[in-house]
Parts: C-alpha cells; structure tokens; sequence
C-alpha cells in the first residue's frame, strides 16, 4: 500500500533528518510512529506528501512512485492522502463548514470553490461525517470558536471527505488533554477499521500509542530502531529509542492514570 | 556581566560601572548638542516676527471671524470632489497594491530573484514621493483636473498599502497553509483558502486606513490645480479672503471627522 525506499532527507543546514528509511505499510494498517524530539518523524510523515521534498529515495503509493511525480501529477495523489495536524491548522476565520469542504479541493475547480459552490454529494458527505464525529450542530460557528477536541475533529473531518486511502496523522494529540486526547485516538482508529484505512500516527504518548495501534516504529536520530507489535515495547526497547529513563514506573502509572479516566467517563455517562 | 563578588557575597547591579559611565556620556554630549543647536537657531531667527505673532494671528482672527456662511453654496462640488479623488485613488491603489504584495512577501512571491526586488522597488518609489508632487507631475502629463488628483493618491497609496499587506502575508499562520496544500488543493485555491481568510481583517483595515489618509491629502491638491477643495482653498488664500478660508477649513475638518467615523465603524465590524 505505501513503501518507503531509502528516504533520505539533508536539510539545507546539513542536518541529515532522515538516514535511508525503508518501510511498508500494508492495506489498512494502523500504524504509531514514535521517538524523541528531533527523530525525524513529522519530515518522514511530510516527505510522504512532499510537504518537505525529499533529497533522494523513493515513497510508493500503491503502484505510482511520488517523489518523482509532476505538480499536477502530485496534487491528484495529495488527495488520496488525507493530512491531521497537531495545532489542528483550521483555517481559523472559516466556518467548520468551509474546513470541511476544503478536503474536496483538489476535486473541484478554482472558480467553484472560490464560489463555494461544491456539489451537493461534497455537501452531503460533510453532513454526514460531522455528524460521525458529534459536530452536525457547529457547522455554521467559525472554526475559532470551537474547542481544541473539537477542532480536531474537523480536522479528521476534512482529511476524510478527500476520501483517501492513507491518513498521515501528525501529532494529534499533542495540543489535548489526555481525555480528549483517547477520544481523538480512538475516533481516528475506529475510522480507519470502518474505511480500512492505512494510517501513520506521529504520537509522543508510548502509553496511548500502545492502547490503539496495531504496529509501532520507533525513530530516533531518522533511523528505524523498533520495529513491532505494541506489546513488544518493552523498557529496553524504550531506551534504545529515547535513552535512559525509569521507563517501568512512569508508563505502568499512565495507563493507571487511563483505567481511572475511562471510569469516570462511565461514570459521567 | 552585573553579578559581581565583594568579600564572597554575590552583589548584582543593573549596569557595570562603564555602562553606567557609557550612559551618561551619551546623555551629557546629547543635551550639549541640543543647546548648542538651540542657540545656532535663535541667532538667525528674526525674534521681532516671532514677538509680533500674537498680534498678526489674532488680527487674522478678528478678519476670518465669523466664516462667510453662505459661500457654502458653491463648496458642495468641491468637498464632493475631493471624497471622490480620495475613495477612488483608494480603490485603484487597492487593485495594484494586492499583486504587488504578493509578489513582495517572501512565502508568496514567484522568484525571490527576480520578481521579489521589483515589487519592493515599486513599494519604494512610489511610496518615497509625496502625492502632492505627484500631482504636480501628473498635472504636467494629463493636464490639471479631478483625473490628475485621482491618479495621484493612487500611486502614492500603492505603496503604502502593498507594504502592509505584503508584511500581514508573511506573518500568516504556515501550518494552515499546509493543510490546504496537503488536500491537493492548487496554487491559486491555497492562496483563496489558506492565506486570504488568514489576511483579510489586515487588508480591510489597511484600506480603511489609507482612505481616511487620503481624504486629509486630497484636500490639499487642489492647490497644486488637482481639484478639490484645495482649488477653492487657494483661490481664497490667494485674495485674501479670510472668512472663505475659515469656512472652507470646517468644511474640511467635518469631512476628515465623518472619514475618521466611517473608518471606526469598519474597523469595528471587521475585527
């Protein structure tokens, strides 16, 4: 579905912030993405979509190889990527609606999307998803009124209303506080088992990362150094990833930390 | 470096002792200098037209007062005129300045090499000469009349205002940028959706801004022969006619109090 081959990128500073990654991900794979500051994931998830060019290697999407592709070439295959930012990057002075559409773009012309006027199947399926994600009553509030979960949740809806076949989620949770942050988690996860939708998640929570996804990479210094099944994120594997730390008491007391959230939301209901 | 050690406790002062001596140098030579100029002026003033201001302003008073109402008559055409020299060279200026802009800000331009260094000039020049001598200009080139002053505060509020907006565009939010580009979005749909919402508020008070400017400034071009108020200004000026003037300068300060309001208002809406 998505190969990665000897991805190397150099910025211009000389900083090498991917060493030739290689990397599959198969048909509707979720995926957790993690390591230290620095570790070259949020390029890795932009090189992908060349948001950031890379310096040489080869990204596969399905059968069309990306990087060496021509701007339009590359705009049809940017819509079958939809992107989840970590400071959600609404357009803050359009209405939820407007953000929502805004997926549809490279589906529509200039002049009917200057016009807002996208078909009404577009309209339709922005309906549709709001209302999945909770949001069918602020489709007219502008995107700065709302809160932080649910700007995010306009922005997962607008990478689904590109109706891709990758989601490259790039911190989401990071801006969230840790109620919000399982519920966004979890909204992600459920969507892409529902649409059997690959994803890459950039995550820094080890604990949440390990309670949604089915597979985790660790990255540190833009090499591949874990490559596995959640469970298999022991603390050694911690240390090789992120360095020395006391990796037993902090994580066991984070996932303390969820069971009692998970009651009280219970008990909330 | 203000932390120093006496007798193993650690003292810290705002300034070492040679900034503070530094300080009071550069104090001591400013204030000279400034006496020294003011006796450098006060030697080639001619001090009996300075004593005798008090007597001369009060006479104009007495002559201006009270404003010749009725020539209010025949300054409707003209204050009108000078709100249409203002709004339209606003509106001019608006539909180059926007190009421009965007082709000055560093994370929209074209080419950095070429196409960058270009505009910027333009924003310079045209912004570097005052509109009323390039109503002088103009009058030499398309002949003296409403159309020179229009053409006038256009070119002078190119610059102004691309400067503004070219600044409010390279302070826009990137990462709103990139989500519309991620989505397959092209160039010119990224410019509608992720960088014009982003400066809209900055463009609607520049314009604002600039308007309420240039009706201040094409009051005066008409005493270059740009139309306007100014025409009728000069005309006044020019036989003395002081309670015309006076007339004529509350019709102006009612005209920049109504600007002053409109532009209020808009400001209000938008933000």
């Amino acid at each position: 579905m998505l190969r990665l081959e000897k991805l190397v990128k150099t910025y211009k500073t000389g900083d090498q912030a991917l060493k030739a990654v290689d990397l599959t991900i198969p048909q509707g794979q979720v995926m957790a993405l993690i390591g230290p500051s620095g570790a070259g994931k949020s390029t890795m998830i932009r090189c992908i979509n060349r948001l950031v060019e890379p310096t040489s290697g080869q990204v596969w999407l399905e059968d069309t190889e990306l990087t060496g592709l021509s701007s339009g070439g590359l705009r049809r295959k940017r819509r079958e990527m939809g992107m989840i930012f970590q400071e959600y990057a609404l357009v803050e002075r359009l209405t939820v609606m407007e953000n929502v559409l805004s997926g549809r773009l490279g589906y529509v012309g200039f002049w009917r999307s200057f016009t807002r006027r996208y078909p009404q199947e577009s309209v339709d399926e922005a309906f549709r998803l709001l209302d999945r994600v909770g949001l069918l009553a602020m489709a007219d509030k502008r995107a700065d009124e709302l809160s932080g979960g649910q700007r995010q949740r306009v922005g997962i809806c607008r990478a689904l209303i590109q109706n891709p076949k990758l989601l490259l989620v790039d911190e989401p949770t990071a801006s969230l506080d840790p109620k919000t942050s399982r519920q966004i988690m979890r909204l992600i996860c459920e969507l892409c088992a529902e649409r059997g939708l690959a994803a890459i998640i950039n995550i820094h929570d080890v604990a949440l990362a390990k309670m949604f996804v089915q597979r985790v990479v660790g990255l540190r210094f833009g090499a591949i150094e874990f490559d596995g099944r959640p469970e298999e994120l022991t603390p050694d594997v911690l240390t090789t990833i992120y360095g020395e730390e006391d990796w037993e008491a902090t994580i066991e007391k984070v996932e303390d930390d969820d069971e009692k959230t998970a009651e009280a939301e219970v008990a909330a209901l | 470096m203000p932390v120093l050690e006496q007798n193993g406790t650690k003292v810290w002062h705002r300034r070492t002792r040679s900034e503070s001596l530094t300080r009071w140098a550069v104090w001591l030579t400013g204030t000279a200098i400034f006496v020294y100029c003011w006796q450098k002026i006060s030697e080639v003033t001619t001090w009996f037209f300075v004593w005798d201001a008090p007597r001369i302003a009060e006479d104009i008073w007495t002559r201006a007062t009270p404003p010749r109402w009725e020539y209010i008559t025949q300054l409707g055409r003209p204050i009108w005129d000078t709100l249409n020299i203002a709004t339209l060279g606003t509106l001019i200026a608006l539909c180059f300045a926007v190009p421009i802009a965007f082709m000055a800000a560093r994370n929209t331009t074209p080419s950095a090499t070429f196409v960058r260094p270009i505009a910027l000039l333009i924003i310079v020049s045209t912004r570097s000469i005052n509109s009323l001598i390039w109503a002088l200009l103009l009058i030499a080139v398309i002949g003296p009349g409403v159309l020179a002053g229009v053409v006038a505060i256009a070119i002078r509020s190119i610059g102004f205002c691309a400067k503004l907006v070219y600044e409010a565009i390279e302070e826009i939010d990137q990462t709103q940028v990139e989500a519309i580009t991620a989505t397959g979005a092209s160039r010119w749909q990224v410019m509608a959706y992720g960088i014009v919402p982003q400066i809209a508020p900055a463009f609607a008070g520049v314009a604002v801004f600039r308007w309420d400017i240039n009706i201040r400034e094409s009051t005066v071009l008409g005493l270059v022969g740009a139309g306007g108020i100014g025409l009728q200004l000069s005309s006044s000026l020019n036989v003395l006619a002081w309670p015309q003037v006076s007339l004529i300068l509350l019709v102006i300060l009612a005209a920049v109090v109504l600007s002053e309001w409109v532009s209020a208002k808009v400001r209000e809406a938008i933000i």
